[in-house]
């Protein structure tokens, strides 16, 4: 059973200053995630939901109290740099603003993350690349610019660059928060397709009908656990986009 | 295979940003080009001071005769006659810096040959005037010991005089020359030596024997100048210090008196072009410096905006695994990228300026190689020095705070 488990938190605290005031955005949090999970955060703005986010995806260098072990590796003892490394070599990282450089086709954002990785060679590159824009339905795009894409596609090719690596975990901060419904369950159908071949996913989110399409919904309220649930009716993504109303033509090309 | 992707990502991410790229080099390029320019002309014509100096003959010394001082009236210099043939043997037999000495008499005079005249400066001299003056002759012969002591009616011609009597083509040796009615055969011309420092042609001359000016032309006392050469270019302010103390014996000056002589040698004229052309070639560094370094500021300020306006994407980077050596050597790459590139294009154009300033406008040029690694050399390092700061300031970045930046 130990070895299953991926995320393993421990009485983390974290407070910020702001001016003389001490706010205690996370208040004495444990949490356990294995591996295979599919977990919803949720919470309303200010729970400490996104702030947890950003430690467990070592994103943030400032000190937390408690412990925190990705993988068996304990996080909170490791630098800048292995923390760097972990972050290019175990997690995947989707943004609500999609996160992708302006300016720069989908295929090299998507292979932004093999830059700095030195065992790939280029060619590898290429090819891993257009293997994960393929793997979101996006091989025909691979040239466009971020400016040229809809705001689901921006969000697929920021999913490619996530898998690139082969990540352990993809965290995911308010994947949908940006997008209409038909797109925001194109995004849950990749996650479950991603889930099911074992990649871990962990999302923050705030809408309910969208962390129905998760297998467990935590929610965060004044920086603590209020619950940890299984979800009781699953949403799976295959099925409900067949039922949604079809607005416009490109929606069924799409 | 780490620097190959860091080479990639800088020209990324400045292939994105051309015309800012571009307008940020214009400073180092127009630096670069500047040192390379200006040090190319200065070094021209510090070279150019120095060949002519050479070919005056640089060991020379010159003894001229001293000014006028009667009733508390001066007249300038060579208006008193004092220097005498006596003078010249002295300094020949005492001064042990010289090697070779010779009294020199001239006078301008009216030169006839054929149906051509032309009014040119005869020099007498003995024949270590062409050793001195540092004159070859490049047709025929100098005047022998013989022709000195019989006051022999023979001259070497400048190719001036020789153009101008007998047209460019012809030999002039053999002619006859008349200078002052009295008739004279050419028995060599000069090599072709063009203008001094100064302007003046070196080849508008005629050179007799010594005796045959002084008696036959000018039936005079006193000599126009002693010309002696130094043992060597070193031993130039001694040579000078010895003649002007034996000279001060030879005229008996008690030690109250003023010398009534001019000692003067090429070094001193030469150290002063040279010293000018120093100042000059430090000024023209000077300005080229300032203006790299303007250059530098201008990288420096491009960067600090670029760090800040891609706070986000450093974040992004981050996020994906850029570690915070990654982020520094991805900006510094770029300030090196943009410095060394303005440097190259500096270097070019600035070769190109130097090579049509020397071709419209009359200067020689010098293009260094010195000159050009050090300003390559400079414009890399102000890359460096002035993207480190940017780049450290990106590098630090904590990874949340970068991706949530607005």
């Amino acid at each position: 059973m130990a070895e299953s488990i991926l995320i393993d938190v421990r009485n983390m605290q974290k407070t910020y200053k702001l001016g003389d005031m001490e706010v205690h955005a996370l208040r004495d949090v444990s949490l356990t995630i294995n591996k295979g999970e599919f977990v919803a955060i949720m919470g309303p703005s200010g729970s400490g939901k996104s702030t947890f986010m950003n430690i467990i995806g070592c994103l943030d260098y400032h000190p937390a109290n408690g412990e925190y072990f990705l993988d068996g590796e304990n996080v909170f003892k490791m630098n800048k740099d292995q923390l760097a490394e972990l972050r290019n070599r175990k997690i995947g990282f989707i943004f609500q603003s999609f996160n992708i450089l302006a300016r720069t086709s989908a295929i090299e954002n998507v292979e932004l993350p093999m830059l700095y990785n030195s065992g790939v060679t280029a060619k590898e590159r290429k090819e891993r690349a257009l293997a994960a824009l393929k793997s979101v339905g996006l091989a025909d795009r691979a040239d466009h610019m971020p400016n040229q894409l809809s705001g689901g596609q921006q969000q697929r090719v920021a999913i490619a660059r996530s898998l690139v690596n082969n990540p352990l975990v993809i965290m995911a901060d308010e994947p949908t928060g940006n997008l209409d419904t038909r797109s925001s369950y194109e995004i849950m159908e990749i996650f479950q397709e991603l889930n099911d071949k074992g990649i871990t996913i962990v999302m923050v989110t705030h809408e309910t009908d969208i962390a129905q399409f998760a297998k467990t919904n935590i929610l965060f309220r004044d920086g603590m656990i209020v619950t940890n649930v299984p979800v009781a009716v699953r949403k799976f993504a295959k099925e409900e986009i067949p039922k949604l109303p079809v607005l416009d033509k490109n929606d069924i090309l799409t | 295979m780490r620097i190959l992707n860091l080479l990639k990502i800088a020209y990324r991410s400045l292939s994105k940003n051309k015309l800012r790229v571009l307008l940020t080099m214009l400073g180092i390029i127009i630096g670069v080009a500047s040192v390379i320019a200006m040090l190319a002309i200065g070094q021209g014509s510090k070279q150019n001071i120095q060949t002519s100096m050479a070919s005056l003959g640089i060991n020379s010394v010159m003894i001229f005769p001293g000014s006028v001082n009667s009733g508390g009236v001066r007249g300038g210099a060579g208006t008193y006659s004092t220097l005498t043939q006596k003078d010249a043997d002295a300094i020949a037999a005492k001064c042990e810096y010289v090697t070779d000495v010779t009294p020199v008499v001239s006078k301008s005079s009216q030169v006839i040959a054929g149906n051509q005249n032309w009014h040119t400066n005869v020099a007498g001299g003995l024949n270590q005037y062409f050793t001195i003056r540092n004159l070859t002759v490049a047709v025929g012969n100098t005047f022998s010991t013989t022709d000195e002591h019989t006051a022999a009616k023979v001259c070497v011609i400048g190719q001036t005089v020789s153009t101008n009597l007998f047209g460019a083509e012809t030999n002039p040796v053999g002619k006859f020359i008349r200078i002052n009615s009295i008739p004279f055969k050419v028995i060599g011309l000069l090599a072709v030596k063009g203008q001094n420092s100064f302007g003046q042609d070196q080849d508008d001359i005629i050179v007799a024997p010594f005796s045959t000016v002084m008696k036959r032309m000018l039936s005079t006392m006193y000599l126009n100048a002693i010309l002696a050469s130094a043992t060597s270019e070193k031993d130039i302010q001694k040579a000078e210090a010895q003649i002007s103390s034996i000279m001060r014996i030879q005229h008996k000056l008690t030690p109250a008196d003023q010398d009534d002589f001019t000692v003067r040698s090429q070094a001193d004229i030469a150290n002063t072009f040279e010293s000018i052309s120093n100042v000059m070639t430090i000024l023209l560094a000077c300005i080229a410096g300032i203006s790299l370094m303007v250059g530098g500021i201008g990288i420096m300020n491009i960067m600090l905006v670029s760090v800040t306006e891609r706070t986000r994407e450093i974040g992004i980077r981050m996020a994906v695994g850029a570690k915070s050596i990654d982020i520094l050597f991805q900006f510094i790459t770029e300030s090196i990228f943009i410095s060394v590139l303005g440097g190259l294009i500096g270097i070019l154009l600035g070769i190109f300026i130097a090579l049509l300033v020397g071709r419209f406008g009359g200067w020689p040029v010098v293009i260094t190689p010195t000159s050009i690694i050090l300003s390559f050399a400079f414009s890399s390092a102000v890359g460096i020095f002035f993207g480190w700061y940017p780049a450290r300031k990106a590098a630090n970045l904590n990874p949340i705070d970068a991706l949530r930046y607005e």
